[in-house]
């Protein structure tokens, strides 16, 4: 009965860290905010559905990790952690009831309390407990499900859930054309995402999912049967399927989409560069936004028609000047900063950063570079009549920079630079025994990489029509830093999924932005404990984590064993 | 004069004399051994030679150029490579990369060049690749080229150490300990693969060894430290009966050495 006791403390201390969760984004106005997010119409918003989600993980994770015992005592478990989860958050409701929490907790409001107890006060408590212990029952209940049967069900939550968190954008993408306007009101209702097509959509994506699977072998098995030749136009015909995607994406999406999509763009560059800093080259970068300010700051001063341009030049011809201008000073970044080490390392970027943003900010050099006040009037790039006037324009010239700046950076990862990139990363002593002259390859990953971030500023200069110091701040290369971790580190693809997933995701839920980096913090911590490796990792890793464990063991563990023989 | 020599050298480490004057001459095309026991100052003069540290007197030459002042990139350039007692792979890259990253001063092409992926650097790359692919098949790890360093077996890591310090086409050949943690099987197959280097490449031999087996059986000259000074060289035989060797080893109390010698 040791196991059986052991899991009981395990439930009730998972279920205690679940209660303080729900908790704990209840009272940070987390609820109440994604509260206004109707995923299906009359069912659940995503307040509650968040905190559904959260007893629901809990009875997972107890019921996962006890994988000994019989079923009824995990389901059992399972329920227990998800009944301590709800108990926390009835707690707080019948707290709420009798003191004024709002004194303290200036989130802790009616309409919190609405959300939580269905509008029925605190004798709604009991139905909170018992939601919670419904939710922990299914989480444990979903461990013993065959993954066949788990991988399309989740799929199709994952799908309806996403359609109705997104329905409004998705209608109004589907305004446009009679056959997107018969799926969307086969779908939705003006309202939103009603149970049946939720339902709708839960049951066609996991059909697909089904099929999906039961033919993937057959499929793979064909694909692997062709010549190579036609494998390769394959994978070209499934890239230019990417590309077509990536073309009308912001034409179908409408101008909301393009902006999102021109900020991920942005981010894309800025997260190329840095990850060729610190993912191929192991050389953490905290002050990245410089080069962005510089690219945008040299774009600006070339092409600006106000009192601060100083050429009146075009776009394009300010572009390459932009590139240069950051590459430089990537490599006088670098210069006082070569010895420099791991966390110094960190500390001394941090510091560059912040003297860019002080310097552009400062009254001396206002007279130039226009202090607070920033550069205004910047054109727009034209090309003959056309002018990239807007975002969605804008968009196109983001997707041939990324483009171009991906394959710059997959030639250097699979040069002799990205070679000895990586040997400073692994081990900077012996990458130098190695004939690596440390000073260059440095210095290049700075400028290079630099260069990358500047292409980014440039085209943001011309996306705003005007720049201000207070754009660069520190936040900046924090979110660039963690995309890149999120990604993938040393993955180009994790590049473009991270700032997806980590800028692309929070523009769309707006809803999230005051709890952008509650969200950041949360799904660094959760990338760490459940996929290091991040969201699409790069291919040496993958190609390690299909294998089991190291066959070897660990350099010099055994040696002190023999070494008495000799 | 021989390939590597050094005069006079001392290190120190704070009040610690790690290398004390210590005069050594290592013959082209030779296998010598440095031994000693632990502390004895054996891989403090492979740092100094290799340029991870600076001796604080004395001069050390290589081919009768000066390179005390090297950096170790420099050093490595002029033909002198080595492997580390705790094997020091690069872990995260594969096998093969580790070796292309040995070549790294043999390949011209500029980064420029990658980019813009120019003939030149196809060529360059390609036999780079041929050449690596040689060099595993050449230590016995054919096939692992895709494997990530550090998921080789113990013995296998310690083989790809060496291929990617051949890799940079060295005269001189700086091993660690090389059979560190093998058994006897093993440490027989080591020895055999370091007579063939010489033999068939004509790469200088310096190494460090604890087993005295392997050490005796391939050694043509033993230098052996103490405290960091050298007390005694010689062919296998002379070192194997000189009595001081033999104190140090064997830890005879310090006032009764007198009699010994």
């Amino acid at each position: 009965m040791r196991t059986g006791q052991a899991s009981w403390g395990k439930a009730l201390s998972l279920g205690l860290i679940a209660g303080g969760t729900v908790v704990f984004v209840s009272l940070v106005g987390m609820v109440e905010a994604l509260g206004v997010r109707v995923i299906v119409v009359g069912v659940i918003d995503f307040g509650r559905l968040l905190l559904l989600l959260i007893g629901f993980v809990a009875g997972y994770q107890v019921a996962r990790r006890d994988g000994g015992t019989g079923a009824p005592v995990v389901l059992l478990g399972g329920l227990v952690t998800g009944a301590v989860t709800g108990v926390g958050l009835a707690a707080l409701l019948l707290l709420g009831s009798v003191v004024n929490l709002r004194g303290m907790f200036i989130n802790a409001s009616p309409v919190l309390f609405e959300i939580i107890s269905f509008g029925r006060g605190t004798a709604a408590a009991p139905v909170v407990v018992a939601a919670g212990a419904l939710a922990g029952l299914l989480g444990a209940a979903a461990t013993f499900l065959p993954s066949a049967v788990r991988g399309p069900l989740g799929a199709g939550l994952t799908a309806a859930i996403t359609v109705g968190l997104f329905q409004e954008l998705l209608q109004i993408i589907l305004q446009e054309g009679s056959v997107r306007n018969a799926l969307r009101e086969f779908i939705f209702v003006p309202e939103g995402l009603p149970p049946r097509g939720a339902l709708g959509i839960f049951l066609s994506v996991s059909a697909v999912s089904v099929v999906w699977r039961w033919r993937r072998p057959a499929v793979q098995g064909w694909v692997a049967g062709r010549p190579p030749q036609a494998r390769r136009v394959l994978r070209w015909l499934l890239l230019g399927l990417a590309v077509a995607l990536a073309l009308v994406m912001p034409l179908a999406g409408g101008l909301f989409i393009s902006q999102v999509l021109v900020l991920v763009g942005l981010y894309t560059l800025m997260g190329l560069g840095l990850n060729l800093e610190v993912g191929f080259a192991g050389l953490l970068d905290l002050g990245f936004v410089a080069f962005f300010a510089i690219g945008a700051y040299t774009v600006a001063l070339l092409t600006s028609t106000s009192q601060y341009g100083i050429a009146h030049w075009s776009f394009w011809a300010a572009v390459p000047v932009a590139l240069v201008v950051s590459l430089i000073a990537g490599l006088l970044f670098g210069l006082p900063i070569l010895r420099i080490r791991g966390d110094y390392l960190a500390i001394a970027t941090l510091g560059f950063g912040e003297i860019i943003r002080l310097l552009v900010l400062s009254d001396a050099l206002r007279p130039w570079l226009g202090g607070s006040q920033g550069v205004v009037s910047i054109p727009k790039p034209m090309i003959g009549a056309f002018e990239f006037s807007g975002p969605t324009q804008i968009y196109y010239i983001t997707l041939v920079a990324s483009a171009l700046i991906a394959f710059v950076g997959a030639r250097l990862r699979d040069s002799r630079l990205g070679r000895a990139w990586m040997a400073m990363r692994e081990d900077e002593d012996v990458a130098e025994a190695m004939g690596i002259n440390l000073v260059n390859v440095k210095l290049l990953a700075y400028g290079i990489g630099g260069a990358f971030a500047g292409m980014g500023g440039a085209i943001f200069a011309v996306l705003l029509g005007s720049i201000f110091p207070h754009s660069f701040s520190l936040l900046i290369s924090i979110n660039v830093l963690a995309l890149i971790i999120v990604g993938g580190m040393a993955s180009l693809p994790g590049v473009v999924v991270g700032s997806l997933f980590l800028v692309g995701l929070p523009e769309l839920l707006r809803e999230f932005s005051d709890f952008r980096f509650l969200v950041y913090g949360a799904a660094l911590i959760i990338m760490m404990q459940v996929k290091p490796e991040g969201l699409w990792p790069a291919a040496a890793v993958r190609r390690e984590l299909h294998k089991d464990e190291p066959v070897g063991v660990v350099a010099g563990q055994s040696v002190a064993a023999e070494r008495t023989e000799g | 004069m021989g390939i590597l020599t050094s005069l006079q050298l001392t290190k120190r480490f704070g009040g610690l004399i790690a290398l004390n004057q210590l005069d050594l001459d290592v013959t082209e095309q030779s296998i010598h051994s440095i031994i000693g026991p632990n502390g004895a100052g054996k891989t403090t003069y492979f740092n100094c030679v290799t340029g991870f540290y600076r001796a604080e007197e004395g001069r050390t030459s290589f081919n009768g150029q000066p390179i005390d002042t090297l950096t170790p990139d420099k050093i490595t350039q002029l033909g002198i490579a080595r492997t580390y007692q705790n094997i020091r792979l690069f872990a995260n890259m594969t096998c093969l990369e580790n070796i292309l990253v040995g070549m790294h001063p043999h390949l011209k092409s500029s980064w420029m060049g990658a980019i813009l992926g120019t003939p030149h650097t196809r060529r360059d790359e390609k036999q780079a690749h041929e050449e690596a692919v040689r060099l595993l098949q050449f230590v016995g790890l054919r096939g692992r080229g895709d494997l990530l360093g550090r998921n080789l077996p113990y013995g296998e890591q310690r083989r790809l150490e060496v291929a990617r310090a051949l890799a940079s086409r060295p005269k001189l050949l700086l091993l660690d300990e090389p059979t560190a943690g093998m058994n006897p099987r093993e440490s027989q197959d080591t020895m055999a693969f370091i007579q063939r280097l010489r033999d068939e490449l004509g790469i200088t031999i310096l190494l460090i060894e604890h087993n005295m087996r392997v050490v005796m059986g391939i050694s043509e000259v033993i230098t052996v430290l103490d405290f960091g000074e050298k007390i005694a060289e010689g062919t296998p035989e002379q070192v194997r009966n000189n009595p001081r060797v033999i104190e140090a080893y064997l830890g005879t109390r310090r006032g009764a050495a007198g009699v010994g010698a």
